[in-house]
């Protein structure tokens, strides 16, 4: 085994072109830019209906009657229906919990839940039909916050619940809760020197992926039905949907059309069960789009949190304790709200040491919008807090933000706060100490001969400064992330690899279920295939239930697991071949036998580098195949009480340092650069790595100072369903983004690898509030800042 | 009602169309060419941006009846479209395009399933290079946006770039490599490459 962080030794495919570490492009990125790509909303078949789903107006009611006859009396409408038309005794779905109802019954729970569906020959008679249903609502008292929740007198957003939390949460409107005791928090704060507390806000933050929930479902001469859609997870889908449906999975087949984004909004069902439902009603084929307003509807969000933290430390900067409490509002839902408690607790402290700590964190039911996954999925918003508190820590001792950080930095070996050792590279300190030392842009980069240039200053083209009561100010944050499914979940993936001779070449084919969702697990399949058995010609298959299971496109997890599967199964594949080799060639020479064979160029080869044979002559007519399953190491629940257990695979490192001006009058914010550091483990196509750390840099800025959806306190309803009020950051809000690119092998990993796509949404946020403090002054501890919170103006 | 207008280079026409139908869903729903995306159908996010006659706008506001006898490129007709104007004489094809000769060119037809062999224009080539397609959503939008960008203005500074994209929301990028992927565009025109 190489020492810890040493590059993992390529032997086999180091020779064959557009494996690992290259930066080959895109298998679908001619489709994508001539616009051939059919992402799921493109879908079309002869003779299709268009779904449309009625949803609630009122956040918490009893459904008194729904009146469906004048829709239904509509020219081009083929059916409506409601809970009574659901064809099983299975009417809820749900991730871990099924408390989902797929059509409200007798209740809705929040803002925007379904109630009824239409399926008509035009998506405007559709809609127009669903606005005639008519639906008595008998208003409730809403609970939005935790006080409304776990009052004594609160009204139970779930009667009855029985799941597997119900038993161990202190009230019936939590879901799940998360205590981490290890050390003594109350004895070792008698150490410390200083004590720093801090109420921290967390503002609800939408995926805003651009491709809308969307897909058609085609019913099958079988009785079944074929579904196209765009999701993270095909067989976590098929689960929920089939029992709905009242059909066998092999009954329900899904294909994945074009994903135009996912970052977690795509793991619960949306549209998938409805347009199933119409289509088996109807005998059609019905395609479901929805348009922005509904898509904020129509999937989950970020959890808005409350984050309660205090820290100690000595007067030398050591950190002496933390305790903290986290409430996460889950809204009307369970959705993920399980398993981001699972990680806001077990990754509180961030990438520092303290072994004395007192942690909870729960999750509320409430009336307000569901909310479950999103890119760093509770690790995003504890960042946000610990950050903060790093900061206010080193100003109290006077010490360097950084220095501080580095002081109390974790690194391998370290013992997390659920008594997991960390057992693999952990370049915290080093990471700060390379953002820390990229050099700094130009200070006042608009001046020029001309006098300002506006589009570079806060406010931009509305040209409300050149220049006057223009602030600068940088900070720095860094943050940890898990990689993969966590707390004893069997995280699995699958994959078919395929090896034959097509038109005189040795082809692979890689089949898996992987939902490509724009992240780039079909260029880094094909890198690994070309890799693995030494061919150039890769051919990636459609993504379907036709093969087992890839787990999500979620926690970073794809390139390390499914891409692990994929691996796995081209070496099951390369022992094949070479078998078949030494069966029809063995005996022409001893090296067959004697040496260890590669797989290099479409040819097989010895370590030496002699060419033994040909795969065409190898294969000729014979196919190899083969799917498999393959597993990373094995995770451990946590304790319920004491949040000890070896509850994650792998953790994951960056850093950011944001440089922003800030116009302090008018409270404006331009972020002028947010460069990031992030070990990476290995760089499989170091081009992809870079736009993932680019567009995850981005979404945590977008949350730093513009995303957030309003939901109204006394109503919770939803105030800014649109891209017009709910703003994420445009390509001129967006700073340039220098990334450096850190790899320090993870022995445990395939490659060494380390799952990236999450860290470096963590970071981004808090180093770009810490800048805006530093450019005014102000404490800020709630995101995103609008120039409300800057000018004191709220 | 029946409307018809010329989509990259051809003429079409469409039957039955309903007073309130965008040019957007008349071109993804009625002809075929879902290359123009609806990512918020209300002109924000640039998705579904398109040519008329020769200018960038956002098809999901435009009514259908509003494209009588008029000029659209979509993404699809992109490659040709800039092939066209290659060959016009304008060799930097920075020389805008007349509405006679945005009337006179036809898209070639391509039945690919896999792209292979497509040609692509300089920007589209560009954006595959530079790492600047993720999903993919945006591209079509931005693609169309960039080369009309680079058509009246070859050398954009970073500013001009970020002004005249503005319009183009992307999740996936970071917008870095899509800056990257014009920069990159406007340096092989100017080369010549």
């Amino acid at each position: 085994m190489p020492a810890n962080g040493a590059p993992t030794k390529i032997t086999q495919g180091s020779q064959t072109k557009g494996g690992i570490g290259e930066s080959t492009l895109r298998p679908d990125g001619t489709l994508k830019v001539t616009g051939e790509f059919a992402y799921s909303s493109d879908m079309w078949h002869e003779d299709m209906l268009w779904g449309q789903i009625l949803r609630s107006t009122v956040a918490h009611a009893e459904i008194v009657s729904i009146d469906i006859s004048e829709a239904l009396a509509m020219a081009g409408v083929y059916a409506v229906l409601t809970y009574d038309d659901l064809p099983t005794a299975v009417k809820n779905y749900g991730l871990e919990i099924q408390d989902t109802p797929v059509l409200a019954h007798g209740k809705v729970r929040h803002h925007g839940e379904p109630v009824a569906l239409v399926a008509a020959d035009h998506p405007e008679t559709a809609r127009r039909a669903a606005a005639k249903i008519k639906v008595d609502y008998r208003e409730l008292p809403v609970i939005t916050d935790e006080a409304s929740a776990t009052a004594p007198d609160a009204i139970l957003v779930h009667e009855g619940r029985d799941d597997h939390h119900s038993g161990h949460v202190p009230h019936p409107n939590i879901v799940h809760r998360q205590p981490i005791v290890r050390g003594n928090a109350d004895e070792a704060a008698k150490r410390a020197d200083v004590i720093v507390k801090g109420e921290y806000t967390f503002g609800m933050q939408d995926q805003a992926f651009l491709g809308p929930e969307s897909g058609l479902a085609v019913p099958e001469e079988d009785g079944g039905v074929h579904l196209y859609v765009a999701t993270q997870w095909l067989h976590s889908d098929l689960k929920q949907i089939a029992p709905v449906l009242g059909l066998p999975e092999e009954k329900v087949r899904m294909t994945l059309a074009g994903v135009g984004g996912a970052f977690g909004g795509r793991e619960d069902l949306s549209m998938q069960i409805h347009a199933c439902l119409l289509a088996l009603r109807t005998g059609k084929p019905v395609k479901i789009v929805y348009n922005r307003f509904e898509s904020f509807f129509g999937h989950v969000h970020r959890h808005p949190a409350k984050l309660y933290y205090e820290h100690g430390a000595t007067k030398d900067g050591k950190l002496t304790h933390m305790k903290c409490k986290i409430v996460l509002d889950g809204g009307a839902y369970a959705s993920a709200s399980p398993a981001v408690v699972g990680n806001a607790s077990s990754l509180s402290v961030g990438p520092y040491v303290v072994d004395d700590v007192d942690i909870e964190a729960i999750a509320l039911y409430t009336n307000n919008p569901p909310c479950g996954a999103m890119r760093g999925f509770g690790a995003v918003q504890a960042c946000f807090a610990y950050e903060a508190q790093m900061d206010k820590l080193a100003k109290q001792l006077g010490m360097d933000p950084v220095e501080f950080r580095q002081l109390n930095a974790m690194e391998q070996g370290t013992i997390m706060p659920t008594g997991q050792p960390v057992d693999s590279p952990a370049p915290v300190a080093e990471l700060l100490r390379r953002v820390k030392a990229m050099p700094l842009p130009p200070e006042r980069q608009w001046e020029s001969s001309e006098g300002a240039d506006v589009r570079q200053l806060p406010g931009g083209l509305s040209n409300t400064t050149h220049g006057e009561n223009v602030v600068r100010g940088i900070g720095i944050a860094v943050g940890i992330k898990n990689v993969g499914f966590s707390e004893g979940f069997d995280d699995y993936s699958t994959a078919k690899v395929r090896m034959e001779v097509i038109g005189g070449e040795p082809v692979a084919t890689v089949h898996t279920a992987m939902a490509e969702v724009g992240q780039g697990g079909v260029t880094v399949h094909a890198q690994i295939a070309r890799t693995e058995l030494g061919v150039t010609q890769v051919t990636i298959h459609p993504a379907d239930t036709q093969v087992g299971s890839a787990g999500s496109t979620s926690a970073s997890r794809q390139t390390y697991v499914t891409g692990g599967a994929v691996k796995n199964a081209c070496e099951l594949v390369r022992e094949k071949v070479l078998e078949i080799g030494r069966r029809k060639f063995g005996s022409y020479h001893p090296a067959w036998a004697t040496a260890e064979l590669l797989l290099e160029g479409g040819k097989v080869v010895t370590d030496g580098g002699e060419v033994l044979g040909d795969l065409v002559d190898v294969l000729e007519d014979e196919t190899v195949e083969i799917e498999a399953e393959w597993r990373h190491r094995p995770t451990e629940a946590f304790d319920l009480v004491t949040g000890q257990g070896n509850g994650h695979v792998q953790y994951s490192f960056a850093a950011h340092r944001a440089v922003v001006e800030v116009d302090t009058e008018l409270g404006l914010v331009k972020v002028i650069e947010l460069a990031c550091a992030q070990d990476v483990g290995k760089a499989l196509n170091p081009l992809s790595v870079i736009g993932q750390i680019q567009g995850g840099t981005t979404q945590g800025l977008g949350v730093a100072v513009m995303e957030e959806i309003i939901v109204d306190p006394k109503t919770a309803k939803v105030r800014n369903p649109s891209f017009t009020d709910y703003l994420i950051p445009t390509i001129l809000d967006t700073p340039t983004i220098p990334v450096d690119v850190l790899e320090l092998a993870d022995d445990h990993a395939p490659y060494g690898l380390r799952g990236i796509g999450e860290a470096p949404t963590l970071s981004s946020t808090p180093a770009v509030l810490a800048a805006i403090r530093n450019a005014t002054g102000l404490e800020l501890n709630r995101t995103p800042v609008r120039p409300e919170h800057l000018t004191g103006t709220v | 009602m029946r409307v018809n207008f010329t989509v990259n280079g051809r003429p079409q026409e469409a039957d039955d169309v309903w007073e309130g139908e965008s040019l957007l869903y008349v071109l993804r729903e009625r002809m075929g060419l879902p290359g123009s995306k609806n990512a918020c159908e209300q002109g924000e996010c640039g998705s579904c941006t398109v040519r008329l006659d020769g200018v960038p706008v956002c098809s999901c506001l435009v009514a259908a009846g509003q494209v009588e006898g008029r000029d659209v490129v979509t993404v699809e007709g992109l490659a040709d479209f800039a092939q066209q104007r290659s060959e016009s004489g304008c060799a930097t094809g920075a020389c805008g395009t007349s509405l006679q000769d945005a009337q006179q060119w036809r898209a070639k037809g391509t039945d690919s399933q896999t792209g292979e062999g497509t040609e692509l224009s300089p920007i589209q080539q560009a954006f595959i290079d530079a790492g600047a397609v993720q999903c993919g959503f945006c591209t079509p939008g931005l693609l169309v946006a960039s080369d009309e960008l680079l058509e009246r203005n070859p050398n954009p500074s970073d500013a001009d770039i970020r002004e005249a994209l503005s319009g183009n929301l992307c999740r996936c990028t970071g917008y870095e490599k899509i800056m990257d992927a014009v920069r990159l565009a406007a340096a092989r025109q100017s080369e010549g490459v």
